[in-house]
């Protein structure tokens, strides 16, 4: 009984789906199952991971935010124009970016608490506003000098080792940050009320406020949290990509929702785990890691990208309305 | 609520504004874009939304352009051309009415949620524009497409005539059938619609059809106006559209919106970001005003469903 639960779980089928796909890309090119790609896979997803932690947590609470790309841009544009100005360290830099996120973030929950406007037009509008009042104060410059230290700083391994053919390559600092915000994402969300909270108020929000909880410090938490991650991802972009332009993360929004939403985690609130999030930027990263290796090219990628999220989205919704057929024929 | 936005574009517009040719000008920019919302708009009446409207435009568009370019090259026109050229644009309308009928099937028969259907259906659609066209833009159509988006009939604007024959019918459908008024019911409340005898599934399809069919519509205009097409066209303006629905007094949970809230929406937004061109504002700047028109609009209702 207790096995036929897990194998019902939306996170198995996923994993399953990973474990084929990987079996399948290893069968064609071997080098897919090496360390070496492994950790270059972690290090280069650990942008899209990050942002989706915060957007898993947008969704539990019921809500969306679109705008969050904006906000990374401004927090690392920000942080990259007073480096180079005043200098600093890799701590003032996700300092100011992460500060610049929160108060961010706390715009939009202000205004979606405040004036009761609907989440998705919210963020939408304050993308636009972020985005645009950026991209004319920064001229639409790219920064491409960046600190030697903060190129330093992106190449760092917590631990080196030497491919056979004498390439070092290892577990990036990079990496570590991601696996640091999860875990802290899975404890928030796992094992403390506020979590609990969380999963309530977006369960149903009027239950949540009847049951005493308060809903404006939640929607602070939520939104300044997505502002916290979106000021991480700015940071972990800038060293990602040693290039800091004010057009590069706005227009990935909906890549990273639909990451999530792969992962399991509803828009209709109350629902997702940091597991299955995991999981689905793993599928995501994979496939486009397992198309270059398979030698298909690269135009494909977003066909098979919208194949898999239809399928998805389309077999849990077929399941759920089985489900809930088959709870009615019981109640009769 | 309109006035504050229309109070607010008679301090932004500047005495230069009121000129023929600007008007004329915004008459050919507007439709495209009109268009788009309206197909924006429809599917938010069910309380639903159609993320890939712009994806959709884009393949249409695409396939039109291929049919075109294979078949009739724009300097030798001959009496079988027009045949063809007819048969081009129809094959673009159908391909954005296929598009619009698998989002119709997927959100009223498999019951998969409209934000998560079309967000789908949006990344395989620009996928399958970018294999189809190779990230090339194809361009140079024959004279009677270019029209299209840039004639003059009557001094009027031909895109403008497209838009408001478009509008208009939506307005009817919307208001004087029977369809018209079960969009705006499954909107209000679907299981209320269901248990009053409406099929619920066959709305929900026509719905994204019809959304479907003015994506395609919008596209002709854009491969007419910019003589090319490729991936990624106007992909700037899926989240305006929804802006300019909502700004046009549509509800986002459905149930509520007019098209001549919509098109009073278009013209400010327009007439706007005109007047703020015409005094050498960045484009982007008027991004950043629209989604603050946006928020104030919001704002404004919210306080005054408190009082």
């Amino acid at each position: 009984m207790r096995i036929r639960a897990i194998l019902q779980r939306y996170e198995t089928n996923l994993l399953i789906a990973i474990i084929v796909l990987g079996v399948i890309i290893t069968a064609i090119n071997p080098s897919f199952l090496t360390l070496e790609n492994f950790f270059d896979l972690a290090k280069s997803y650990s942008f899209l991971g990050i942002f989706a932690i915060g957007v898993l947590i947008v969704l539990i609470s019921g809500g969306i935010d679109i705008s969050f790309s904006a906000i990374a841009t401004v927090g690392e544009y920000a942080m990259t124009v007073i480096m180079i100005r005043h200098g600093g360290s890799i701590a003032t830099s996700f300092l100011i970016s992460c500060g610049i996120g929160i108060a961010l973030g706390t715009i939009n929950a202000l205004l979606i608490y405040r004036f009761n406007i609907p989440t998705i037009i919210t963020t939408i509008a304050t993308l636009n506003i972020f985005y645009g009042v950026l991209t004319v104060l920064s001229g639409g410059k790219w920064i491409y000098n960046l600190p030697s230290w903060f190129q330093q700083f992106a190449i760092i391994r917590v631990f080196t080792l030497t491919s056979g053919e004498g390439i070092p390559y290892g577990l990036s600092i990079i990496t570590v940050f991601w696996v640091f915000l999860i875990l802290v994402a899975w404890i928030i969300l796992r094992y403390t009320t506020l979590g609990r909270a969380l999963y309530a108020m977006g369960g149903s929000m009027s239950a949540a406020r009847r049951a005493g909880l308060n809903i404006f410090r939640l929607q602070l938490f939520v939104y300044g949290f997505m502002g916290f991650m979106s000021g991480v991802a700015g940071v972990i972009q800038a060293l990602l990509v040693q290039t800091v332009a004010p057009n590069s993360i706005v227009g990935k929004e909906l890549n990273v929702i639909a990451a999530v939403v792969l992962g399991g985690a509803s828009l209709s609130g109350g629902t997702g785990t940091i597991f299955g999030t995991v999981l689905g930027v793993t599928l995501i990263a994979i496939m486009g890691n397992g198309l270059t290796l398979m030698r298909v090219s690269s135009f494909w990628y977003d066909v098979c990208i919208g194949l898999v999220i239809l399928i998805s989205v389309g077999v849990s919704a077929y399941r759920r309305k089985r489900m809930q057929r088959r709870s009615i024929l019981a109640r009769e | 609520m309109m006035a504050a936005a229309f109070l607010l574009m008679w301090i932004l517009s500047p005495r230069e504004f009121f000129r023929i040719d600007n008007f004329q000008s915004m008459a050919f920019q507007l439709p495209e874009f009109g268009l788009l919302s309206t197909a924006m708009m429809i599917t938010m009446l069910t309380g639903g939304i159609n993320l890939s409207i712009i994806a959709s435009a884009n393949l249409s568009g695409i396939v039109t352009a291929i049919v075109l370019t294979r078949f009739v090259s724009p300097e030798a026109m001959t009496a079988g051309s027009n045949v063809t050229i007819l048969l081009a644009i129809c094959a673009g309308l159908v391909t954005s009415l296929v598009i619009g009928l698998v989002n119709g099937l997927l959100i009223a028969v498999v019951e998969v949620s409209p934000i998560l259907a079309t967000l789908g259906m949006l990344t395989l659609v620009n996928g399958l524009t970018i294999v189809i066209t190779k990230g090339y833009v194809i361009a140079g159509f024959p004279d009677f497409i270019r029209f299209i988006g840039n004639g003059l009939v009557a001094g009027i604007p031909m895109p403008i005539i497209i838009f408001a024959v478009a509008a208009a019918a939506l307005s009817l459908v919307l208001n004087r059938t029977t369809l018209g008024f079960n969009i705006y019911m499954i909107g209000s409340n679907a299981t209320a619609s269901r248990f009053s005898g409406v099929n619920n599934k066959a709305v929900l399809i026509w719905t994204y059809l019809i959304s479907g069919l003015y994506s395609g519509l919008a596209s002709l205009i854009m491969i007419s106006r910019f003589n090319s097409v490729a991936t990624g066209y106007g992909s700037s303006y899926l989240l305006i559209t929804i802006l300019a629905s909502v700004l046009g007094g549509t509800s986002t949970v459905g149930g509520f919106g007019r098209v001549s809230g919509l098109l009073l929406a278009l013209a400010i937004l327009q007439i706007v970001s005109s007047g703020l061109n015409l005094l050498r504002v960045s484009a982007f700047l008027t991004i950043a005003i629209w989604g603050l028109i946006l928020i104030l609009v919001m704002v404004v209702n919210s306080l005054g469903k408190t009082r």
